[in-house]
């Protein structure tokens, strides 16, 4: 088991009612706990729509969890 | 070359008078404002959410882009988060050049990829008083289920 610090933002923050948390998980990669949050908390968008951010910079979804990691579920973006 | 991500109302002139610069022939600015319709709905108001520390990031890449491929002078931008009505200023984009074909080419760059790569978020609020995340409704589940 890793534990990670997750950040929410837009949509998904809304669907899972809190910015951040720390969660235990057993997931190897970050795509297998983003499906285990999506089951959890019923995100509506799939992993596919979405880019990761580890410590504050863009991540490859296969990156390997790590303790302490600071994840950031990002959803597709609209500014302007 | 600066990027920033603002929850204070933004201030066009002073952000323009950052760019001054003897070499400079051409300054472009682009000011984003809140439209009051958008695909055929009524907005009341935007919520501009986003991740400060990576917008900024990839905010400066980005003008650091437009700075190589365009000869920019000098560039910067400015992106609200927090709730705006219509007119406010919502995101505001400057560039300084020696002509004006580059700074014209550049801020276009900058707003385009702006709104394409750094993550911000916009929630669209209609008056008929429902309100939606952009770009993230799902065919297989609404972003907001009925009640």
């Amino acid at each position: 088991m890793v534990r990670v610090h997750v950040s929410y933002y837009a949509l998904l923050r809304e669907q899972r009612g809190v910015s951040a948390e720390e969660v235990e998980t057993s997931a190897s990669n970050a795509r297998q706990l983003y499906d285990e949050l999506r089951e959890r908390h019923r995100f509506t968008l799939p992993g596919e729509r979405l880019r990761l951010a580890v410590n504050g910079e863009f991540a490859d979804w296969s990156v390997t969890l790590e303790d302490g990691q600071r994840l950031a579920l990002i959803p597709p973006v609209a500014g302007g | 070359m600066d990027f920033r991500i603002s929850s204070e109302p933004l201030d066009p002139a002073g952000l323009k008078a950052r760019l001054a610069d003897p070499r400079a022939g051409a300054c472009v600015v682009f000011e984003g404002w809140v439209r009051q319709n958008n695909e055929g709905r009524e907005v009341s108001a935007l919520e501009y959410e986003a991740y400060p520390e990576l917008a900024e990031k990839e905010g400066r890449r980005i003008l650091e882009e437009a700075k190589q491929r365009f000869s920019l002078l000098g560039a910067s931008a400015v992106h609200r988060t927090g709730k705006l009505g219509l007119g406010d200023l919502a995101v505001w984009v400057g560039v300084a050049a020696a002509h004006r074909d580059a700074a014209f080419e550049a801020c276009r760059y900058i707003i385009d990829e702006t709104k394409a790569r750094v993550p911000i978020w916009k929630k669209e609020h209609y008056l008929e008083g429902e309100s939606q995340w952009i770009n993230c409704a799902t065919r297989s589940g609404s972003e907001n289920p009925p009640r």
